[in-house]
C-alpha cells in the first residue's frame, strides 16, 4: 500500500494552514446506503462516518441492519445506492478484494474460516505467500501466521493445525490474525467478544487499543454496552435498517440513551384499542416453573382467552432468553425444569408435535430460515402443518387445500390474493401473514409470536398489529415477544419485564411506560439494582 | 472507561510489522514445522497407510490364489498400465470433488476425445495431431462444463449429466459406431514393449507424471489451496477475495485436459478410437477418489488416495480375471468396498471429531 502518496493526496483537499488537521476529514464515509433483499429493505438510508484511529462502536439489536452494513464495507454485497468516501474519494466496493486492496479488513463472526485448512492456510487465505505467483512458500506463511499469533498473544495456537479442531476462542483469534495479515487501515470487528472469556476480552481490547494507536480505525459491534463504554470513541445506532444516530461520543452519551435509541423511544406506529379485560375468560396456557438452565429462570404465566401477553427485553443485549421461552413453550427446546399445559392438559415435554396437538402455533423470530418453505407457494406454506386434513388415502385434496388457505388468507388480508403465489416475492408482512394463517387453518388456539415484525416494513406494521389484535378478539391467547418496547407496550394486555431469563415486573400495560421498563432493564448494567422501583 | 489521546497524523501510519508485509522472520516458538511424529500423525496420512494396507492384502490374496501369474512382472505392468487411463482421469476429478463439485461427463469426453482423434483427417497429422486433438477436445468439453457451472449457475450434477449425453452423441456421430483404427505408427509404437523405460510402459509414466504434478497442484500452489477453500466453505472463499467462479470454471477444465490425456493413452492402449470408449468412467472415478479420502462435500482432498482407489480397483479386477471369476461378482465386490471405505471414513472422522 503506498501509504506515504496517499497521506500527500489527502491535504490538497483542506486548506494548506490547516494541514494539521487532516486526521479530521473522515477515513470513511458511507452516505444514504440502501440494500433491499427480496421481501425486506435491510439497510434503508444509512449514514457512516469514521476518522482515523478511533473505535467507532456501531449498535442495533438483531436485524438492525449491522451485518448487511458490514458486508456492504466488506465488498461482499453491493449497495442498491448511496456513497462510500474513502479517505477523500469515492470508491465502489466492488468485491471483497476490492475492499481488501483498500485496507479495509473485516472479521466476522466464524463465517470467514475454512475448517479443512490449517490456522496458517486460512490467514492467508487469498493473498497467499507465494514463490513465482503460485507456489505457495510454506515455511514462511506458517512463520509468518506464527508471528501474527503471537503479536495477539496467542503464540499457543499452532499454525499448522486445521482450523477445525479449534475451540471457538481461537478461531476468534485467527480471524483476527487474518485481518491483520492484510495492509489494513480499518478493521470492521463482529461481535469480537461474543466467543470470547473475559481475559481474552482483555487482551482483544489490548489489540484494539494498539492499533488505534497505529491510527487504524476500528468498527466494533457489540451487544455488551460496557465493553463499548471501555473501549468506544464513537458510536453509531442502527435501527430497523437506518441508522437513528450518527458518531455520537460514547463518553457524552448515557446508557439509556443509547439503549433508547436502539429500542426506539418514538411512537411511531398506531396500535389498535385495547378490548375491556376479560376476566372471565378461561386460562388456555399454564406453565408452572418451567425453566432451563443457563437459559431462564423458573416462570409461572397463565394466558387468558382474547389476551395478548408481551415479554419485553432486549434482544441479546443482556440474554433476556425471551425466544428461548417461546420455544420451550412449544417444545422445540426441552424444558429443565417445570411443566407447560393448555386447558389443563400437560404437554409432553420437549415435544413440538405434542404442542402442536394440542393447540398451540409458534410464528419464529427467523421466519425465512424457520418459518417458510421459500421455494413452495402461499398455500403450500399455509396447509404445511394442516396436510392430513385435505388428504385422502394419501392423496391430497388440492383443490380443498386452495379453497381453505384463501378463505384463512382473506381474513387476514393477505395480499397479493392469490393462493399460488410463490411466498418468497411476499413482502415480509405478508409472509407472516402467510405464518398466521398456517396457525388459523388448525383451529389453533395459542399463538406464540417471536418478533412479528421482524423485517417488516415499518408501514405495514399498523396492519399487523390490527391483525393480531382482531385474532385475540376472536378468543386467540397471545405470547408476543419482540426487542420493540414500543410494540409491546402499545400491543400486549400485559407485559412481562425479563432480565437474564427472569420476571423482573409483570403489569398490565397501560400502568407501565417505556422509561420504567428502561429502568427496569438497565438495572442489569449498573451492576447494582436502581434505587427502588418508584412507590406506584 | 480508558481515556486515550487522540491520535496525531503521524501516529496514523501502521507500523511495519501491524502492516503484515513482512513479519519478522523466525519469531520465538510457535513457527517451527511440526515435527514428523506429528506429520505421521495426520489423519490423511494415517487414511492412505489403511489403503496401501488394503491393496497390500489384496497383492497377498493375488499373490496366494494364483502364484504364477499375479505377481509376473508382466502381470504388474498389465495391471498398471489399466490402472494408468482411469487414474489420470481420477486426478482430474479429485480436484473437481475437492473443490465442492462434480463431474459426471469424464467417460464421455474420453469417449469423444478419443474419436476426435482418432479421425481420418486428424491421423494425417501423426502422432502430434492425435495428441493435439484429443487434449483440445478434452479441455473443450471442460471450459464448456465449467462456464455452465461457474457462470451459468447450473448444478454441476446437471451440467456434467447434459456434457455426458451429448459428448456420447457426438462421438456415436462422429464413428457412426465403427471403430476407428490408428495407423499412425508413432503412436502404435508407444504401446510395444520397445517404448518401455526401464520396463516400465510409457502409460504408466504419463500416469505417474500426471499423479505427481496432480499433488504438487493440490499440495504446493495457490490453486489447490484455493480449490480446498471453494470446497470447503464457498463462503468464506469469497468473503477472503478468492473469485470463486474463476476457480470452479478452473477446476472444470483441468478435469477435461485429464479425460484429453487419458483419451491418448487409450488410443495408445487399444490402437483404435471408438465411441463406447471409457464406458462408466465416471462411477470408477467418483468411487476411487470418495474410496481415497476426498469428501464427496468438498473441502479435503488427497491425490494420493485417489491413486491408491484406483490401484486397488485395478487390482481386484485383475485378480478376479486371473480367478476365472464373472464380472458381476467383480461389481459386488466394488460395491461393497465402497461401502466399508465410507462406513470407516466416517467413524474416523467421529472420533477425530470433524475436520
Amino acid at each position: 500500500m503506498p501509504f506515504p502518496l496517499g497521506f500527500l493526496v489527502v491535504p490538497m483537499s483542506v486548506p494548506s494552514h490547516r494541514a494539521g488537521d487532516t486526521v479530521r476529514s473522515p477515513l470513511l464515509t458511507m452516505s444514504d446506503i440502501i440494500k433491499a433483499f427480496p421481501g425486506v429493505r435491510a439497510l434503508d438510508g444509512v449514514t457512516l462516518q469514521v476518522q482515523a484511529g478511533e473505535v467507532h462502536c456501531l449498535l442495533g439489536q438483531n436485524g438492525a441492519g449491522k451485518s448487511t452494513l458490514i458486508k456492504v464495507l466488506a465488498g461482499a454485497h453491493r449497495p442498491d445506492s448511496g456513497t462510500v468516501i474513502w479517505r477523500g474519494e469515492e470508491v465502489v466496493l466492488r468485491s471483497p478484494i476490492a475492499a481488501m486492496r483498500l485496507g479495509i479488513a473485516t472479521i466476522y463472526q466464524e463465517l470467514d474460516l475454512v475448517e479443512g485448512l490449517s490456522v496458517a492456510e486460512n490467514v492467508f487465505l487469498g493473498h497467499e505467500r507465494t514463490a513465482a505467483g503460485f507456489v505457495i512458500r510454506r515455511r514462511d506463511t506458517r512463520v509468518a501466521a506464527a508471528e501474527l499469533l503471537r503479536r495477539l498473544g496467542h503464540e499457543e495456537i499452532d499454525a499448522s493445525r486445521a482450523v477445525g479442531e479449534l475451540p471457538a476462542a481461537q478461531r476468534q483469534i485467527v480471524s483476527m490474525a487474518r485481518a491483520l495479515s492484510h495492509d489494513v487501515r480499518l478493521i470492521v470487528m463482529d461481535e469480537p467478544s461474543a466467543a470470547l472469556d473475559p481475559d481474552e476480552t482483555e487482551n482483544l481490547f489490548r489489540i484494539v487499543r494498539e492499533l488505534t494507536a497505529d491510527g487504524v480505525a476500528v468498527v466494533y459491534i457489540s451487544h455488551r454496552l460496557e465493553e463499548i463504554r471501555r473501549i468506544g470513541d464513537r458510536v453509531t445506532v442502527l435501527k430497523n435498517g437506518r441508522s437513528v444516530a450518527g458518531g455520537l461520543a460514547v463518553e457524552e452519551t448515557p446508557d439509556r440513551e443509547i439503549i433508547a435509541l436502539m429500542t426506539g423511544r418514538e411512537i411511531e406506529h398506531v396500535f389498535p384499542g385495547r378490548s375491556a379485560p376479560r376476566q372471565s375468560a378461561p386460562t388456555v396456557l399454564r406453565t408452572r416453573g418451567l425453566a432451563r438452565e443457563g437459559e431462564f429462570a423458573p416462570l409461572d404465566l397463565e394466558l387468558r382467552a382474547g389476551e395478548i401477553v408481551g415479554l419485553a427485553g432486549l434482544a441479546g443485549l443482556v440474554g433476556s432468553g425471551r425466544s428461548e421461552i417461546l420455544e420451550t413453550i412449544y417444545g422445540a427446546r426441552r424444558p429443565s425444569a417445570g411443566e407447560v399445559s393448555v386447558d389443563g392438559r400437560r404437554l409432553r415435554p420437549g415435544s413440538v408435535r405434542s404442542a402442536v396437538a394440542a393447540g398451540l402455533g409458534l410464528a419464529p423470530e427467523e421466519r425465512k430460515a424457520q418459518g417458510l418453505f421459500q421455494l413452495e407457494s402461499v398455500t403450500r406454506n399455509v396447509s404445511v402443518s394442516t396436510l392430513s386434513r385435505f388428504a385422502r388415502l394419501g392423496w391430497s385434496d388440492r383443490r380443498g387445500e386452495r379453497v381453505a388457505t384463501k378463505a384463512v388468507t382473506r381474513e387476514l388480508s393477505l395480499r397479493p390474493d392469490d393462493p399460488d403465489v410463490l411466498i418468497r416475492t411476499l413482502s415480509g408482512g405478508n409472509q407472516q401473514k402467510a405464518v398466521l394463517a398456517r396457525w388459523l387453518l388448525r383451529d389453533c388456539r395459542v399463538l406464540l409470536l417471536d418478533e412479528p415484525t421482524r423485517g417488516v416494513d415499518v408501514g405495514a406494521r399498523a396492519e399487523l398489529y390490527g391483525v393480531i389484535r382482531r385474532l385475540a378478539d376472536a378468543g386467540l391467547a397471545v405470547l408476543l415477544v419482540s426487542s420493540e418496547l414500543p410494540e409491546v407496550l402499545g400491543l400486549a394486555d400485559r407485559v412481562l419485564v425479563l432480565r437474564e431469563g427472569r420476571v423482573v415486573d409483570a403489569a398490565p400495560a397501560p400502568d407501565l411506560d417505556e422509561n420504567r421498563v428502561l429502568d427496569l432493564l438497565m438495572a442489569a448494567h449498573a451492576d447494582t439494582t436502581p434505587p427502588g422501583t418508584e412507590p406506584s | 472507561m480508558t481515556q486515550r489521546p487522540v491520535s496525531s497524523p503521524q501516529r496514523a501510519v501502521p507500523r511495519p510489522a501491524s502492516r503484515g508485509k513482512r513479519p519478522v522472520r523466525g519469531g520465538p516458538a510457535g513457527g517451527r514445522p511440526p515435527g514428523p511424529l506429528a506429520r505421521l500423525g495426520r489423519q490423511a496420512d494415517v487414511r492412505n497407510l489403511s489403503l496401501l494396507g488394503v491393496l497390500a492384502i489384496l497383492v497377498a490374496v493375488g499373490g496366494v490364489t494364483e502364484p504364477d501369474t499375479f505377481l509376473a512382472g508382466s502381470n504388474l505392468q498389465l495391471v498398471l498400465t489399466q490402472a494408468s487411463i482411469i487414474g489420470v482421469v481420477t486426478v482430474g476429478m479429485t480436484f473437481v470433488i475437492a473443490g465442492g463439485g462434480i463431474d459426471l461427463s469424464v467417460g464421455a469426453i474420453v469417449a469423444l476425445a478419443s474419436v476426435w482423434a482418432t479421425t481420418v483427417a486428424t491421423q494425417e497429422y501423426g502422432f502430434t495431431g492425435i495428441l493435439f486433438t484429443a487434449v483440445v477436445v478434452g479441455v473443450g468439453c471442460g471450459l464448456v462444463n465449467g462456464v455452465l457451472v461457474a457462470y451459468g449457475g447450473m448444478v454441476p450434477f446437471i451440467a456434467t449429466l447434459a456434457m455426458l449425453a451429448s459428448a456420447r452423441g457426438l462421438a456415436l456421430q462422429i464413428t457412426d459406431g465403427r471403430t476407428q483404427i490408428v495407423t499412425v505408427d508413432a503412436v502404435l509404437d508407444m504401446g510395444t514393449p520397445g517404448a518401455y523405460v526401464l520396463g516400465i510402459p510409457p502409460l504408466v509414466l504419463v500416469f505417474g507424471a500426471v499423479t505427481a504434478l496432480g499433488w504438487l497442484l493440490l499440495n504446493r500452489t495457490t490453486f489447490g489451496r484455493r480449490t480446498l477453500a471453494v470446497g470447503g466453505n464457498a463462503e468464506a472463499a469469497r468473503l477472503a477475495g478468492i473469485d470463486i467462479r474463476r476457480q470452479r470454471l478452473h477446476l472444470y477444465v483441468l478435469s477435461g485436459l485429464c479425460c484429453g490425456i487419458a483419451a491418448f493413452l487409450l488410443i495408445i492402449l487399444s490402437g483404435s478410437g471408438q465411441n463406447t470408449n471409457g464406458n462408466l468412467y465416471e462411477l470408477d472415478a467418483i468411487a476411487a477418489v470418495i474410496i481415497g479420502g476426498t469428501l464427496l462435500t468438498g473441502g479435503r482432498g488427497t491425490i494420493v488416495g485417489s491413486v491408491l482407489g484406483v490401484l486397488i480397483f485395478t487390482t481386484i479386477t485383475n485378480i478376479f480375471a486371473l480367478n476365472n471369476l464373472q464380472s458381476d461378482v467383480q461389481q459386488i465386490a466394488k460395491g461393497a468396498i465402497i461401502v466399508a471405505a465410507v462406513l470407516l471414513q466416517h467413524r474416523t472422522l467421529r472420533r477425530t471429531g470433524g475436520g
